[in-house]
């Protein structure tokens, strides 16, 4: 978040929005001056543009509540939710900058093509629980699924994907699929009723090594989720177990396991 | 002649909320080629938003519960005004519907033994609520989505149906645009599901996204399926008020299911001044007894916090109305006082509600473990909607089902929370099993190219036309106006003119322009959403003025009181030959000898 003069109170006045316009990836910035109050959101300010100044302005959003994780934007540089972004956090005294997301093919605007994530998905193995008790259903412990609901808090707004620089700057987006679905792929592996192996695929097509654990994903995630240190490293250590560690390679030799 | 792309289905499932999800998951599983339409991206629809929970009678928390108190509490809720076949259905499968979505991967709350955690919801006599935080909404359209995307299914992100075809009296298909780039799709099937949601964006202050155009609600009528309880819309009566910006967002009722209390600017539990007869034996009178209620002790009754979302949302109403308001109109909803009852309260707190915790932390400066929130009624859900078989969720237009919130008939006058998401499962699972059972037995229809020319026409002009009318301008003024004239209160007068300012509206729509072109172009989409919009709020509208006495969510100030005459009937709108609705009061389904045995045996 950059600095602002007013000890982050600012309670609402003018300001100047400088908005990327154009279509997929030709365009330049376009200022709009505009009025707000404190208690706004980015995306609110956005909205007021679109109705009075802007009428085509393509924006995506749906909850405005940080909830759904469709408002993703770069607002002066930091990938961010647009709703959850409000005013009194930012410096008007310079113009506001507000860009698409930079790892994703752009479309219009702000909005950005993100099918890339949802065929990701796709290749990841699906759920595959053991059989449940006598009387049809399962036994959990709270503690057993705390770590597992921590993943499952995730919106799916990409921003991860966005500021990891294996996608953003090195365009691995066909050896790698990124500290979104590392997440999905440890909420899946760390579920105490799963039994599918995901092990081989995270190894090699998923590119679990590619990530060097800079930790950007996790600064960034709306929920919290601590990304590298909960999900990402743990997958790294099965991996290495696997794949690495010269016992492990002995004993698997051996039991064929 | 603009151009099309058609696309073939068996079955069309148009929403990807909790319902079409489902429903597009049973009909993949009976053997049919199923697509499915979304306006937003795939796990964005609205289902994401719920909260506190689904509710299922598995009693695991309380082995009293059942599903016969679960149908009777749902039809008291409702006012007797609900199906009650669809309540019943409903109140059975729920728990199996819960437990396929943990076979899928969900992973609720959890019970010491291990089960799936259940809490207290208003209207609900036991902990029926099964959750994940206050983020059961996410668990359960991701649950569903990450199981549906490995079933074959052709999904379309992205794309807005914008009217329905027929062949003569049968569905045959539906005229769509993707936003990205405007093109033109003709999705042609057998069997149509409508599973688009709700109608909150006809309204000012509202819990709902922009997806809430009632386009469901819309495209079933103007293709001929009639719509019922129009006049139900659900006010819930925690929406946050402070800071503007943010007003009408939800404040879930797991607040109150935890211990939060309502309090006016005295201090005052008000909710215990008001407590309706009907709920009286259920209801505890003093403090003490409502805490115990809370931390479990089953000889407690239910705290007034917790009486139907109407009831609530009138009480607040009132306080503030009579000056007992909060600094920003509303009330004051306290669950930071559980600290004097509870060691650790600060990390429950943040444990049981973490993104109620987030919201006002970061939205309104205010840490709820701390200090009590400003709150007021939002409008959050409509009971009304397409009229369904019960069993099969047909509509009168053959071939055409609908779920969810868009269909009507499961909770009448008035929906209990957690019986939305149950809603979605139980009978978005039937509307798929039917749709693709209707798909198998019939033919392929033909295509009505006359009609797909029109419509393709029509939703141009906006793009021709001259003038400075715009669309926002006119959805503005529509939301601002619904909500002064046909909100929380209503009077004969002010739905009249509701009535006469549709009309102004509707012919101002007729002239809106749209600047740019058809690539990603909000200004257009809002403008082809209007006639949605505006075919709502009258269908609102004339019923509203049609039940003239105050029944669950529907309070008129000009008849404050139940008249037993109106509980005889439901009230059915549909498009005339001449083109402009029609309204009908339609006996209430009777309830059979074991419907009567039941309601009668929970009475106390
Ligand atoms: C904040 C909030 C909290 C809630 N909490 C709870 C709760 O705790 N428990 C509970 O039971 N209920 C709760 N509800 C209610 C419940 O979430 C909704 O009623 C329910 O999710 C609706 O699901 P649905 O499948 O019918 O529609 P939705 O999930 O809204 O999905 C609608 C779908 O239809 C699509 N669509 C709409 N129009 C078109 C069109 N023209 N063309 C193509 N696609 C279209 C949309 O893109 C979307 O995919 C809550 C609601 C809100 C707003
Ligand atoms: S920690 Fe790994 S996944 Fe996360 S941003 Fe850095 S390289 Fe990418
Ligand atoms: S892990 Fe966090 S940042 Fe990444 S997609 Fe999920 S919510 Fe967004
Ligand atoms: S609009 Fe849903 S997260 Fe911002």
């Amino acid at each position: 978040m950059s600095g602002h003069g007013s000890g982050g109170t600012n309670t609402g006045g003018s300001a100047v929005f400088r908005i990327w316009r154009g279509e997929r990836g030709k365009g330049d910035f376009a200022d709009y001056k505009t009025e707000f109050s404190g208690g706004m959101v980015v995306l609110d300010v956005i909205h007021k543009i679109q109705a009075s100044q802007a009428g085509d302005l393509a924006v995506r959003w749906n909850c405005k509540a940080g909830k759904c994780g469709s408002c993703s934007a770069e607002i002066n540089g930091m990938p961010k939710l647009m709703c959850m972004t409000r005013m009194n956090q930012i410096d008007v005294t310079k113009p506001v900058t507000v860009e698409p997301m930079q790892a994703f093919p752009h479309v219009r605007d702000l909005v950005t093509d993100v099918s890339w994530n949802y065929e990701v998905k796709k290749r990841i193995k699906k759920y595959k629980p053991e059989k449940p008790g006598a009387d049809g259903q399962w036994r959990m412990q709270q503690d057993d699924v705390d770590r597992v609901q921590e993943f499952r808090k995730c919106i799916e707004c990409y921003l991860c994907q966005d500021v990891c620089h294996v996608l953003r700057d090195h365009h691995h987006h066909d050896k790698f699929i990124g500290p979104r679905f590392l997440v999905y792929s440890a909420a899946l592996e760390m579920h105490p009723l799963d039994t599918a192996d995901r092990v081989p695929d995270l190894h090699a097509e998923q590119g679990v090594g590619f990530c060097n654990i800079t930790k950007c994903c996790t600064k960034v995630c709306p929920e919290s989720i601590t990304i590298t240190d909960n999900a990402i490293i743990p997958l790294k250590e099965r991996v290495v177990d696997r794949y690495y560690d010269p016992v492990r390679k002995l004993f698997r030799v051996f039991t064929g396991g | 002649m603009a151009e099309y792309q058609v696309l073939e289905h068996d079955v069309l499932v148009i929403g990807a909320g909790g319902a079409g999800l489902r429903a597009a998951i049973e009909a993949s599983a009976n053997g049919v080629k199923v697509g499915l339409v979304t306006k937003s991206l795939l796990g964005k629809a609205h289902t994401v938003m719920a909260e506190g929970g689904v509710a299922a009678a598995m009693a695991n928390v309380d082995d009293r519960d059942n599903w016969r108190v679960h149908f009777a509490d749902t039809m008291r809720g409702g006012q007797y005004l609900n199906h009650p076949r669809m309540a019943e259905l409903h109140a059975k499968e729920a728990p199996e519907r819960v437990r396929e979505l943990e076979a899928w991967g969900a992973l609720f709350d959890r019970t010491k033994d291990g089960r799936i955690l259940q809490r207290n919801f208003g209207g609900h006599r036991y902990a029926r609520l099964a959750h994940v935080g206050d983020r059961t909404g996410l668990e359960m359209i991701r649950t569903l989505q990450d199981h549906g995307i490995h079933l074959g299914i052709d999904v379309h992100m992205e794309h807005t149906v914008v009217d329905l075809l027929k062949d003569g009296d049968r569905i045959a298909g539906a005229f769509a645009y993707d936003r990205e780039r405007g093109r033109f799709k003709v999705f042609h099937a057998k069997a149509v599901v409508l599973a688009t949601g709700g109608i909150g964006r006809a309204f000012q202050i509202t819990s709902n996204s922009w997806e809430y155009t009632g386009d469901g609600h819309s495209l079933a009528y103007h293709a001929g399926a009639s719509l019922k309880d129009m006049e139900f819309v659900q006010f819930h009566p925690t929406g946050m008020v402070w800071p503007p910006s943010v007003r009408g967002l939800l404040v879930t009722e797991g607040v109150r299911g935890e211990g939060g209390v309502l309090r006016n600017k005295e201090g005052r539990r008000f909710m215990f001044d008001d407590i309706p007869d009907n709920y009286k034996l259920q209801t505890a009178d003093n403090e003490e007894e409502a805490w115990r209620y809370t931390i479990g002790d089953k000889n407690a009754r239910r705290p007034p916090e917790l009486l139907t979302r109407d009831h609530v949302a009138r009480c607040i109403a009132r306080e503030v109305r009579e000056g007992r308001g909060s600094p920003h109109g509303g009330v004051f909803l306290d669950i930071a006082w559980i600290k004097e009852k509870l060691p650790n309260a600060a990390e429950h707190i943040k444990r049981k509600l973490p993104s109620m915790y987030h919201q006002f932390k970061q939205l309104a400066d205010l840490d709820i473990t701390q200090e009590p929130m400003e709150i007021g009624p939002t409008t959050h859900y409509m009971m009304g909607g397409v009229n369904v078989h019960p069993d099969s969720q047909m509509s009168d237009v053959p071939g055409l089902f609908a779920a969810g919130e868009c269909a009507a008939g499961l909770h009448g006058a008035n929906r209990l929370g957690g019986n939305s998401l149950s809603d979605l499962i139980v009978f978005g699972k039937r509307a798929g099993e039917f749709a693709a059972k209707f798909a198998k037995e019939h033919s392929t229809p033909a295509l009505p190219k006359d009609r797909v020319d029109a419509v393709a026409r029509i939703a141009l002009e906006p793009f021709e036309r001259q003038g400075t009318e715009s669309a926002y301008d006119i959805q503005h003024e529509l939301q601002e106006r619904m909500q002064a004239l046909v909100g929380i209160v209503r009077r004969q007068e002010e739905m009249e003119e509701a009535v006469a300012m549709i009309r102004r509206l509707e012919s101002r729509a007729a002239k809106a322009v749209v600047h740019g072109n058809r690539e990603y172009n909000p200004g257009w989409h809002t403008a082809l959403d209007l006639r949605h919009l505006l075919t709502v709020s009258e269908a609102i509208t004339i019923a509203g003025l049609d039940r003239k006495e105050s029944r669950g969510a529907h309070f008129r100030d000009d008849f404050p009181n139940k008249d037993p005459e109106a509980s005889k009937f439901n009230i059915v709108i549909v498009k005339g030959p001449d083109g402009a609705m029609q309204l009908k009061r339609v006996p209430v389904v009777p309830l059979t000898e074991e419907h009567k045995k039941i309601i009668e045996e929970n009475q106390a």
